[in-house]
């Protein structure tokens, strides 16, 4: 049994390995506004938010499928809440009674795994119910199979026939089992027998048999022979004890599988919630193939500047289809940063397969994200601000691929203008040719410039909006570099305020 | 010819072979590093003994060296690891015999070590004739091992082992467990109760779960219980009972004393070979040295420090080889250039490439030839210690006079950083004084220094430098080139050290 609500065919994995950027993704995009957003305070959903959103998926097909089974639950939250309270109620009775610690001990596991699955068999009659009330409400391929899947492994004769085993397994009547000599003539292979017929007087049928058989009595303080015993009984039920402590944990786990699969959709309703108290708009992005080169999109905004100024923000509409290389370039304070960190936060949540802030959204798909943002000095002293960045940026060489999507905020500028534009300009051309996409947010004029005199067809250049006045609408335009980035308009205005 | 020994042609060394010490420049030279990673996996053999013992006489590093190619055949390698892990096996059996109490206990697990010691023996026999073999002594011990394999004692132990083993296997019987009590029968084919449960639960399976079999640990006795278990057993089959204890009392000397040797001895070259296969895997080369008495016009190319390039190696980063030569008279490598350049490594490649020659080993480079020498002597700066400056001179100097006054034209120096506690004036002039001597005997020699003037001191010395990239001096090569000392650096380039350029990208990037 498998619930299968974020892959059509597959678990997903909450230890799966993040990319080995995800610390300065997390920096540079900000991404624990997100999943704060998404978790509430919870722990858990706090790391399936966080797993979900840094793994992203490159198959348009299971996006899409996650995007319709998040409907479903856009439709049907409290379906869904009450769904997931299951799991968490199995995780609050096991910490209760301290079930689920299998020590590797036969006698106390049986005990255990019996005690636990006395719990599960009632819980799996508990999300039964809901599904044979509440199944028709859901279209979704997902949940479909999931609710169908429900009604017909759990059907009320299982559940009974269930109880029942965990009765016969205590072994009120002793412990019967074969063995063969191994090396050395010690015993091994110890495999426990079903004893035939009626469970009951099975010892003494076994024993008025005619087979010879010899019986051995310990002495009444014999303390070593009593621990010898309970081992040899141990060896016994080892495997059957196994078993049920196995099946334990694979139910269990079918629960702890269904808590994390829709623990990323509850965070996906806590956010579409808190965005639509703020009043910003969301919507299903459309993906396009990993190949592809689109980006077009209207009214796209920096959801973490939304979760934390609480309030609406401005949106950008570009239309960069079939360009390899965006270059931002303008204004200081112009809404730069704002934007290439809503283009990598976009690229993620539709790679998750949630919706995206904006109010339509394509993009292909990327092989990987990487981000290389200027940072403070290094504090440490080890090595210098060049060497720190560029030392980063071998980093990212060392994992990023075809298709990979690279965000570069005011990169390489720890040197002059002149080598800073040359470092860039070499480090971009090898990503082009390497069909990597680049958003490279600068003001260095000779880089971007470079670029511009090429006049290539797959170069596009925004430049933050100024009006003439020197004011800012925090939007990006079309337009080429400009020589300056207004440094001065910067300059002005604090001095003008201080004065 | 008889066979006696894989490792001496002829009883050479002998009994307190064992006895011998390291010699004194083990740690300067990091062999003693080696010696220890090269056994590390092998202590119980004892084998540091043997990367001791210099052979003085070319017949017997040929001996080595034609039986280290023979193992370099994984298929021969692998068969001789089976059985030195059957080996290892029949010596665990034993010592573990030696604890047991109960007669059937004891006797099983002595009927266990006979099979394996019959076993392993057997299969190196067979694996011995199927190799194609050309050294002298693997050829001996082949002729060896296959008289003892067809010999009449042999064979019988293996039959006797065999049907003995096959009786006791054959028993099944079954226990029946109350508080207080145990029941012993025979076994009358009831079925397995867990597979009834995994399929009750079957539906529930989620990927793999944790095994929770309680993990029995390996016997080292039996209790009483058990004993009296078996000895139920035993009176259910009376007859493999009996059969067991004529076996045992009769084949009490069963191991052979040429075998066991050989099992030890032989795990010198494996440990080695094993040791170097990770070089190899890494592109670096090893070749089998022509050893000379009398040529010094020694060469390696592509050799490099063993004890440095394990290190690099396990931390992954590339290893770095150098290339030396000696013609006509030259006799002394005056190595100067940058720091941390590979100089030190050099001299100690130097070193290291005679010592392992000279135990019949293959050593790094592609093409070698070495000095049959008497004696390595080792100069290498010592630890700063509280003694005021002329102290350390003074020090200095004392050693370097006793290597002088031992050394013949027969020995290695190797002279590492000296009369760096003393002015640049002096340290010329001592400098000059010390290689005149060196010059004088007539000795190999390899002296690491700061001192440019040494390098073309006279037409035996030959001058080596270290070297740096040139567009960026602080990155070193690493390589260690015949030019003249002149000490030059350049300037630098960031992005090229963390190969972040274009070039470097376009090599670097994954398509």
């Amino acid at each position: 049994m498998k619930a299968f609500l974020m892959y059509r065919d597959q678990d997903f994995d909450l230890k799966r390995q993040l990319p080995s950027n995800e610390q300065a993704l997390t920096q540079d995009l900000e991404l624990n506004t997100l999943f704060d957003a998404m978790a509430l305070g919870d722990h858990f959903l706090f790391k399936v938010a966080r797993t979900s959103v840094l793994s992203s998926l490159i198959d348009e097909d299971t996006i899409l499928y996650r995007q319709h089974v998040l409907k479903d639950c856009l439709r049907n939250p409290s379906t869904i809440r009450e769904v997931y309270q299951i799991p968490v109620e199995l995780i609050a009775k096991k910490r209760e009674s301290w079930l689920g610690f299998f020590r590797n001990h036969p006698s106390s596991d049986l005990y255990e795994a019996r005690k636990l699955l006395e719990i599960c068999v009632g819980l799996l009659g508990r999300l039964k119910n809901i599904a044979d009330k509440h199944a028709d409400n859901f279209l979704s391929e997902g949940f479909t199979a999931f609710f169908a899947m429900i009604k017909k492994e759990l059907d009320d004769e299982y559940l009974f026939r269930m109880q029942n085993y965990l009765k016969a397994l205590e072994f009120r009547d002793g412990v019967f089992m074969s063995a063969e000599l191994g090396k050395g003539n010690e015993g091994y292979n110890y495999i426990l027998r079903k004893p035939e017929g009626k469970r009951r007087n099975w010892v003494e049928r076994i024993l008025t048999q005619r087979t010879p058989s010899y019986t051995f009595r310990l002495a009444p303080r014999d303390q070593a022979g009593a621990q010898s015993l309970q081992e040899l009984r141990n060896r016994g039920i080892n495997l059957v004890a196994n078993a049920l402590a196995q099946s334990a944990d694979h139910i269990d786990n079918f629960f702890t599988m269904l808590r994390s699969e829709l623990a990323f959709y509850i965070g996906c309703l806590n956010l579409s919630e808190q965005l639509a108290q703020i009043g910003d708009p969301i919507s299903f992005p459309v993906p396009a193939p990993l190949g592809d080169r689109r980006h077009s999109f209207q009214g796209l905004y920096d959801v973490c500047l939304a979760l934390t100024k609480r309030q609406k923000v401005v949106g950008n509409t570009v239309q960069a289809n079939n360009k390899d290389l965006v270059i931002a370039t303008g204004a200081n304070q112009g809404g730069k940063s704002t934007f290439l960190r809503s283009i990598g936060l976009s690229q993620l949540m539709m790679q998750c397969g949630m919706f995206v802030p904006a109010e339509s959204f394509r993009a292909n798909l990327c092989d990987g994200l990487f981000t290389h943002y200027k940072r403070e000095e290094d504090t440490t002293m080890k090595s210098g601000k060049l060497d720190e960045e560029l030392s980063r940026m071998s980093d990212i060489v060392d994992n990023i691929r075809s298709d990979s999507l690279a965000l570069f905020n005011e990169s390489f500028t720890a040197t002059n203008d002149r080598e800073g534009s040359e470092i860039a300009r070499q480090i971009t051309c090898a990503l082009l040719e390497k069909r990597i996409k680049v958003f490279f947010v600068t003001h260095l004029y000779e880089f971007a410039h470079v670029f511009h005199d090429k006049e290539m067809q797959n170069a596009f250049f925004l430049r933050a909006q100024r009006k003439s006045d020197g004011r800012r609408t925090f939007k990006l335009v079309e337009g080429e570099p400009l020589q300056t980035s207004y440094g001065e308009d910067v300059y002005n205005e604090i001095f003008r305020t201080r004065n | 010819m008889t066979f006696r020994s894989i490792l001496f042609k002829k009883t050479e060394g002998g009994a307190g072979r064992d006895a011998i010490e390291a010699p004194p420049y083990f740690v300067d030279l990091n062999i003693g590093q080696i010696v220890d990673t090269v056994t590390a996996h092998k202590q119980e053999y004892n084998l540091e003994p043997f990367f001791h013992i210099l052979l003085n006489d070319i017949d017997a590093i040929k001996y080595r060296q034609e039986i280290a190619q023979d193992l370099e055949n994984e298929i021969l390698l692998e068969n001789i690891r089976t059985f030195a892990q059957e080996m290892r096996a029949v010596r665990r059996y034993t010592a573990l015999m030696d604890k047991l109490y109960y007669k059937y206990h004891q006797e099983g697990w002595f009927l266990e070590t006979v099979k394996t010691y019959c076993g392993a023996v057997a299969c190196l026999a067979r694996d011995l004739n199927a190799a194609s073999l050309k050294s002298r002594g693997l050829l001996s011990f082949r002729e060896y091992v296959t008289n003892y394999v067809n010999s009449d004692y042999f064979k019988s132990l293996v039959a006797e082992t065999k049907t003995v083993r096959a009786d006791l296997s054959s028993v099944t019987y079954s226990i029946i467990i109350k508080s207080g009590s145990v029941t012993v029968r025979k076994y009358e084919s009831e079925i397995d109760y867990s597979v009834d449960v995994e399929k009750t639960f079957e539906k529930f399976k989620q990927g793999a779960v944790k095994d929770y079999t309680l993990k029995i640990p390996v016997r080292s006795g039996m209790d009483h219980v058990e004993a009296q278990i078996l000895d139920f057993v035993a009176k259910l089959h009376p007859d493999v009972f009996l059969n067991l204890d004529n076996y045992c009392s009769k084949n009490r000397e069963y191991l052979d004393e040429t075998i066991v040797v050989f099992d030890r001895e032989i795990q010198f070259y494996i440990a080695y070979l094993e040791h170097i296969s990770k070089f190899k895997q890494s592109g670096l080369e090893f070749c089998y040295p022509q050893i000379s008495r009398t040529d010094k016009e020694i060469y390696d190319y592509e050799g490099f420090d063993l004890a440095l390039a394990h290190k690099l190696i396990t931390e992954g980063s590339p290893v770095v080889s150098n290339d030396f030569y000696l013609k006509g008279n030259e006799r002394i490598i005056v190595v100067s250039g940058p720091n941390q350049g590979g100089k030190t490594t050099f001299a100690r490649t130097f070193g290291q490439l005679h010592h392992f020659a000279l135990l019949g080993l293959p050593v790094p480079g592609k093409k070698a030839r070495l000095f049959l020498f008497n004696r390595i002597f080792t100069h290498f700066e010592r630890e700063e210690d509280i003694e005021n400056q002329r102290g350390k001179l003074q020090d200095d100097l004392i050693r370097i006079y006793d290597i002088l006054m031992q050394a013949t034209p027969s020995s290695i120096i190797i002279i590492n950083e000296i009369l760096t506690s003393t002015t640049l004036k002096d340290a010329v002039f001592l400098g000059k004084e010390i290689l005149d001597r060196i010059i004088q005997l007539d000795s190999l020699c390899v002296c690491v220094t700061f001192i440019d003037e040494l390098a073309s001191l006279s037409e035996k010395t030959v001058s080596m430098v270290s070297t740096v990239v040139p567009e960026n001096p602080a990155l070193r090569t690493f390589k260690i080139v015949r030019s003249p000392a002149d000490g030059l650096s350049y300037a630098i380039s960031i992005a090229e050290k963390y190969r972040v350029t274009y070039e470097y990208l376009k090599e670097r990037i994954r398509s």
